[in-house]
């Protein structure tokens, strides 16, 4: 594991994609691509954190991305330990930073924290001592989604600066929307996003993207289809009417998916909620990346944590 | 009984529109004169003489919403340590908001706020009461009552009366008996799950925003209602350029309606809150650049009449929480007088202005003693050095809680004495 060829990452944490160089982001997503070579092999593992403590703490239940650190941690040789806190945040008990500085104590190496709250990463990570990876806070950055969700395009379409994405769905609740608009941006991509008003934020027209209110102009001449899901709890009434009505107007479908272009590809970050926001005949279909983004989760995240762990930071006596 | 000669002082009495070199003879808890005449009658015998080498007198500022937590949260500030602090920041009286627990909304609770602040506090502490009974919106306190056992102003605190019938009774009721009606207004629906200024910062932070509107829409169902009752009513705290708009619309149309803004809307604006700094959550939120403008402005031209701390004391438990949990509230009893001196020092609103807004102009809308230099009135005064300058530190801190905007601020403009009725009750 010595000289590896990649650039030192010079960050202690990953909270969110502001603040990333085009270079971090290249770095990482070299990384990662070597690191899906190593998830496809038979031995599926390194000794890069062998020793390591990594701590998933989780406190919105989320299978997927928290199996995906796992596994990834795992492949590293690293001992993984899982906090689910499924508690809602205003109930009574330690707070968060109790909880931190409590996990803190037993020394680990990488906290991956999950929480409902904007901000809840960056919070934690003035606070402990080890490195800290932002597994989504509230409707702020989820960064290894974006990283993953590059990796995939990027491996799909051999680049992603001059490619258009339209981001379709709830933007406005979306940390998911929010990393992968910086992200994108960040790489040269030209971006889109497509919702009714009621699910767009405040400013959006100066956040780097272009918005779209019907899904027949936002996906004209796309390259990529990236969908969000709508929380159950958004559908009814309030903001959108109906899930009847989302669907006929922003669910995609071949019909929609027609504007873009021929060779379109399809994105969902997961979990689907299928005749919502996507028909299963997409979803399933030929022009969908939807299993290559679970694959590239694992890779990214390794990326992540051997980048953040980096044994040659150590030894310049703990670069910043 | 005791005297006090300031001399080589300059004087700054808004309500006698006086800046000028002179003396502030103090005896018997009262001012005796003071301006550039005031040696002309000759010093009392034994009179103590401090000379002010040329610093500033000011009479003792007043500070008409302050958040106290005695009764029901003493470990995050006592009515004892509030005085303290604002005698450390040159305030003389403060009005303290009903906002304990229990609700401020009886005459015994009154009566309590009353006897605690004569034995406890050094400075003046005048209370109010709540609009309508626990803070509920329904039913009106009694407002008669109240105000015989000392309660200066009514008002829901940090809470907003949704029902307009609710605050057209107040208003009328409350005209009879001449006393204001203070309100700090936020639609609850409106603002819904908002916890900073709605907009571009606020989305990329993941944030939900609070609208300008809902502060400006129940304020001008409130003018409207103080138009129709002629009540006495005070916009407690406003914070954007349409809230001042509207004031400015209804003075002009005659109604008795006054407005008041905290140091912090002066001071600082959304970007201020940077990497989630739960410390500048405030209520209302910070606003823009732009907003921020306005309220000097609005400040500078008369539309606000008054500034106040809005001090509110938090401790860890509620503060060191991520952004969108933390309760909203800044202390400033200690740094008022600094922070608005800030708004001298760069040339956006004279210094007469200032100090009126801070004294003469909160003790004239709440019928309070002091806020002037006056022959006669009540020795509450401040000795400043204008100029000097110095760091905010948390460890400095009087307050029992810490929870300050300015942690680290470079302020120019430091309390060297303040007195209340006489006496001493901080020196540098």
């Amino acid at each position: 594991m010595t000289d590896a060829p990649f650039p030192l990452y010079p960050h202690r944490h990953l909270l969110g994609i502001k603040g990333l160089s085009p270079l971090d982001i290249e770095t990482l997503l070299d990384r990662a691509d070597a690191a899906v070579a190593i998830s496809r092999q038979q031995e599926k593992k390194t000794a890069a954190l062998r020793g390591r403590t990594q701590i998933n703490l989780f406190y919105e239940a989320s299978t997927r991305t928290q199996s995906s650190f796992e596994l990834a941690g795992k492949r590293l040789g690293a001992d993984v330990m899982n906090m689910s806190v499924a508690s809602s945040s205003t109930k009574k008990g330690e707070t968060l930073l109790d909880t931190a500085m409590t996990l803190n104590a037993m020394r680990p190496d990488i906290l991956v924290i999950r929480h409902s709250a904007a901000g809840a990463a960056a919070l934690l990570a003035q606070k402990v001592s080890c490195s800290v990876v932002n597994a989504g806070d509230g409707a702020h950055e989820h960064p290894t989604q974006a990283l993953l969700d590059a990796l995939t395009i990027r491996r799909a379409k051999g680049r992603i600066g001059g490619l258009t994405v339209a981001i379709c769905g709830d933007i406005l609740h979306s940390r998911v929307a929010r990393s992968n608009i910086v992200l994108l941006n960040a790489l040269g991509a030209r971006v889109r996003v497509v919702a009714p008003s009621t699910l767009l934020p405040s400013g959006i027209g100066q956040m780097g993207v272009e918005p779209f209110t019907r899904m027949d102009e936002g996906l004209k001449d796309a390259d990529i289809v990236m969908m969000l899901r709508l929380q159950r709890e958004r559908m009814a009434g309030s903001l959108v009417p109906s899930v009847r009505e989302y669907f006929r107007l922003y669910g995609l479908d071949a019909r929609k998916l027609k504007a873009a272009k021929e060779d379109v590809l399809v994105m969902h970050p997961g979990p689907m909620n299928r005749g919502v926001e996507i028909a299963s005949e997409i979803a399933d279909g030929p022009q969908s990346l939807i299993q290559e983004q679970v694959e590239m989760g694992v890779a990214v995240r390794m990326a992540v944590m051997e980048a953040l762990l980096d044994p040659r930071r150590n030894a310049e006596g703990g670069a910043a | 009984m005791s005297a006090t000669v300031f001399t080589n002082a300059r004087i700054i009495d808004p309500s006698r529109a006086l800046d000028e070199r002179g003396a502030v003879i103090v005896a018997d808890g009262r001012i005796l004169a003071a301006g550039s005449d005031a040696m002309n009658q000759g010093a009392p015998d034994n009179a103590e003489t401090v000379d002010c080498g040329g610093h500033a007198i000011l009479p003792g500022l007043i500070d008409a919403r302050v958040f106290i937590g005695e009764p029901g949260a003493e470990h995050r500030e006592t009515i004892a340590s509030a005085s303290r602090a604002a005698a450390a920041g040159g305030v003389t009286s403060l009005v303290m908001m009903p906002d304990t627990t229990p609700v401020i909304d009886d005459v015994a609770l009154v009566e309590f706020v009353l006897r605690t602040a004569r034995d406890t506090a050094i400075v003046n502490i005048f209370p109010s009461a709540a609009i309508t009974k626990g803070f509920v919106g329904r039913e009106l306190s009694e407002f008669g009552l109240l105000q015989e056992a000392g309660a200066v102003m009514l008002t829901e605190g940090r809470a907003t009366i949704a029902n307009a019938l609710t605050m057209r009774r107040a208003l009328t009721y409350a005209r009879d008996l001449g006393i204001t009606i203070a309100h700090e207004t936020q639609d609850r629906d409106l603002g819904a799950s908002g916890v900073m200024n709605e907009g571009l910062f606020a989305s990329w932070l993941g944030l939900s925003g609070i609208p300008r509107e809902a502060e400006t829409i129940p304020l001008v169902r409130d003018l409207m209602l103080a138009r129709l009752t002629g009540g006495r009513y005070h916009a407690a705290k406003i914070s954007t350029a349409m809230s001042a708009a509207a004031i400015a619309r209804a003075k002009d149309e005659g109604a008795e309606v006054s407005a008041g803004v905290s140091i912090n809307h002066l001071a600082l604006n959304e970007n201020d809150i940077g990497d989630y700094r739960t410390f500048f959550r405030l209520s209302p939120p910070l606003r823009t650049e732009d907003d921020r403008l306005a309220m000097v402005e609005a400040l500078k031209n008369g539309v606000i009449d008054i500034v106040v701390s809005s001090h509110d004391p938090q401790d860890v438990d509620t503060k060191r929480l991520p952004f969108a949990e933390a309760e909203s509230g800044a202390i400033g009893l200690e740094t008022l007088l600094s922070a608005a001196l800030r708004l001298h020092h760069n040339g956006d609103v004279p210094l007469m202005r200032l100090v009126e807004c801070l004294s003469a102009a909160p003790a004239r809308q709440f019928g309070l003693p002091g806020g002037t230099l006056r022959p006669g009135a009540p020795a509450d005064l401040v000795l400043v050095d204008l100029d000097a300058p110095w760091l905010v530190r948390e460890a400095d801190i009087r307050s029992l809680s810490k929870n300050t905007c300015f942690e680290g601020a470079r302020m120019q403009g430091r309390v060297l004495q303040t007195m209340v009725a006489g006496r001493t009750v901080f020196s540098a």
